[in-house]
């Protein structure tokens, strides 16, 4: 009797864990999306001038954009004027420290495992929180000062280090780039900044936790890493939203500059909500991530985890314009019930020997569906560049699809590529295996697909990739029989 | 210990087994010999509850329980063993993290507490050490690379690690060489005690010298037709199994 209790416990717990919602006092702009709206956000975030003229710029060339079709998507129509493209908690002034931050929202981030306050911080990693619009606070401040490392709330980078943002927003991905990295240019709310110094190696990883919370609000965070040549730093991102019926619009963009010798590692677990098992509901995820590996001999390192949202359409892309730098790009997306993904990496090989290493894991199950989508491109001057991408993708019934887009442009005659896929589906020899052992079947089906993602995982810092794998056996429950 | 009375059995729509009955008491050692296709593996399958063999009729008692309402995991908990024919790979999951996921499983379905690791992998590494595999194996994917032969050792670690009340061994001789095999019939000779029983079935009776059978049964077109002890085995060995009729060789 108490067995079917904590079954009963374990199904309802286990369902999306963050589809909880803060009851607290926001402070919202009307929906709808012109002129005042972008210079009301502005103005809220203190910014210099220039800034607002660069939102406006954006905001003008956006209206003369149309929306990408060519994903695999179906992609229903976004009323942009529905959207809120501001919301923030409300308050009387800008919290100096966390010991001065609404409990309320210290809560918030406590039930979703991300504890600011001091006691109970992770051991080793800053997190800058993000909520709705603005960044909450973020830890381990002065002691990442202390290194030389500058990391706080991308707003807060645009008031204290004007100089520095000004000289690489925008520098890895123009305002012009594609229609949501314009929309992000011209409304983008808080994010993150990091700034690692000349031959620094950040003490500890860092850590964005992005957090949905108000009704019928788009995010829209802006991200800037920037590792002075020979710096080294590891970043990670999470999010996750509430459970709701209708839709919410997520577009971020991610600037990664890495200068000579430099090395930027970046890593996303991505759970933001991804609708009921009807399709009803979930975020629309349009992420445009970039690095810029400018220096010779940098490395930029993509890791990332996807298994929420209902519709993921992001490609982190690496520019290899500094000889010998190398690109990496390592990716776990998991699709279920009506979720849609279409994901992937563009390697970009400007510079000589330069190489790129792309794997890509896509697991489908219910009626959803998932592409890898690729780009590999050798420019002429690209001596002895070198790619390599293995894509494999994993189908779990009968009703979804895994779809692989590679494209391969190639104006180097030295340059190498090669690429391998493979498509197939957990058998029931597999299963059947692990239950003559003792496993049931979701058991059996967690432990697979576990393998099928090793190695992506190991590429993950320890403490994310036990989440990322926690994570993976969530979303696949219900996903066999 | 396991008790099959008229056991009928379906693949398909074809029928495969066709009233099968056996009895093993516990600590005894049988052996199933036949031709192929007369069902060896079907009754190795049907026993661990594999979907797709329907049981059409007949019914199977095991260690006292009505094995055929148990799921194939419940018969594992239950103290049900299979050592596979053709062990299966699962890529990326290490053998260690596989064998100890399998066995606190095993024991969470008993409402036991979780083996220590420390328990765990000295508990391997000795079985390892029996069955003359390198402690490597522990961090290699399940299968994955291995040889005919350690697959067929690392079924065998396996079993010794999850203690089953009852272990079929279905051909775990096949494809071994004399070293392996005599090693395989140690790793059985080994667990045997006066509770634990073993179904043995094998297509030679040279698994049979080295791991002594209390008797021999001769399956053929999905039933028992001859049943007795270890001189039957040697029969098979000089006669082959043209003494049983022709119809039912037909099989």
């Amino acid at each position: 009797m108490s067995q079917t209790q904590q079954q009963v416990e374990q199904l309802i717990q286990s369902r999306y864990k963050a589809g909880f919602y803060t009851d607290i006092e926001s402070e919202t702009v009307g929906a709808g999306l012109n002129e005042d709206v972008i210079a009301m956000i502005s103005a809220k975030k203190e910014e210099p001038a220039w800034l607002l003229e660069w939102r406006l710029k954006a905001f003008h060339h956006w209206q003369t954009m149309v929306g990408p079709n060519w994903a695999k998507l179906k992609l229903p129509a976004i009323d942009f004027q529905k959207i809120h493209y501001y919301a923030a908690p409300k308050q009387e002034n800008r919290p100096k420290s966390l010991d001065e931050v609404d409990p309320k929202l210290l809560e918030t981030f406590d039930k979703l495992g991300v504890p600011l306050h001091e006691r109970a911080r992770l051991a080793g990693v800053a997190v800058d929180a993000v909520f709705d619009s603005v960044s909450v606070g973020t830890t381990f401040q002065k002691e990442l000062k202390e290194a030389g490392v500058i990391f706080c709330s991308f707003s807060e980078a645009a008031r204290e280090h004007p100089d520095l943002v000004r000289e690489h927003l925008g520098s890895v991905v123009p305002y012009r780039d594609n229609y949501f990295a314009c929309l992000n240019s011209a409304v983008f709310s808080d994010g993150s900044f990091v700034y690692v110094p000349k031959d620094t190696r950040c003490p500890m990883e860092l850590s964005t936790y992005f957090r949905i919370n108000a009704r019928d609000t788009g995010q829209f965070e802006r991200t800037l890493i920037i590792a002075e040549p020979g710096a080294e730093v590891s970043y990670l991102e999470g999010c996750t939203a509430p459970m709701r019926d209708e839709n919410q619009l997520h577009a971020a963009v991610v600037e990664l500059v890495a200068q000579e010798k430099s090395k930027i590692k970046y890593s996303t677990v991505q759970n933001w909500y991804p609708g009921d098992e009807n399709g009803k509901g979930g975020i629309y995820n349009f992420v445009t991530k970039r690095g810029d590996c400018r220096g010779d001999d940098s490395r930029i390192s993509w890791t990332q985890v996807e298994t929420g949202s209902a519709i993921t359409w992001k490609y982190p892309s690496c520019v290899l314009r500094g000889d010998r730098s190398a690109g990496e790009f390592y990716s776990v997306a998991l699709t279920h019930n009506h979720q849609q993904a279409d994901t992937g990496t563009k390697m970009i090989h400007l510079g000589k020997d330069t190489t790129s290493k792309v794997i890509s894991k896509g697991i489908s199950c219910g009626k959803s569906q998932n592409s890898y989508r690729g780009l590999v491109r050798m420019a002429k001057r690209a001596d002895n560049a070198r790619n390599y991408t293995q894509c494999d993708s994993l189908l779990i019934g009968k009703t979804c699809g895994a779809h692989t887009f590679p494209y391969i442009e190639s104006a180097n005659p030295t340059a190498k590529i090669e690429h391998e896929a493979t498509t197939s589906k957990i058998g029931d020899d597999q299963l059947f295996y692990c239950r003559s052992r003792g496993m049931d079947e979701e058991e059996a089906v967690a432990l697979i697909v576990d393998g099928f993602c090793k190695e992506v995982f190991k590429e993950l810092p320890m403490e994310f990739a036990v989440e990322a794998k926690a994570l993976l056996e969530i979303s696949l429950e219900g996903a066999v029989g | 210990m396991l008790k099959i009375n008229n056991l009928h059995v379906q693949v398909g729509d074809k029928d495969i087994l066709k009233g099968l009955n056996l009895e093993v008491g516990p600590g005894e050692v049988h052996a199933i010999m036949g031709p192929n296709g007369s069902g060896k593996s079907t009754l190795g399958y049907s026993l661990a509850g594999r979907d797709g063999y329907e049981v059409t009729d007949g019914s199977v008692l095991f260690d006292g329980q009505n094995l055929l309402e148990l799921e194939a995991e419940e018969r594992a908990a239950a103290g049900l063993f299979l050592a596979f024919q053709y062990p299966v790979e699962i890529p990326g999951v290490n053998n260690a993290y596989f064998l100890r996921a399998a066995l606190n499983a095993q024991r969470k379905a008993r409402g036991e507490d979780e083996v220590d690791s420390i328990d765990f992998l000295r508990a391997v590494r000795e079985q390892l050490k029996a069955l003359q595999m390198d402690d490597s194996l522990l961090k290699r994917a399940v299968n994955e690379g291995f040889s005919g032969g350690e697959k067929k050792r690392n079924e065998m670690v396996q079993m010794a690690v999850l203690q089953p009340k009852l272990a079929i061994l279905d051909e775990t001789d096949s494809g071994l060489d004399i070293d392996a095999l005599k090693l395989v019939a140690e790793g059985v000779n080994r667990l045997r005690n006066d509770e634990r029983s073993f179904v043995v079935i094998t297509h030679y009776q040279r698994l049979l010298e080295h791991l002594v059978p209390d008797q021999v049964h001769v399956l053929s077109n999905g039933r028992i037709v001859e049943s007795g002890g270890r001189e039957l085995a040697e029969r098979l060995e000089q006669e082959g199994y043209g003494f049983l009729s022709p119809e039912e060789d037909a099989a």
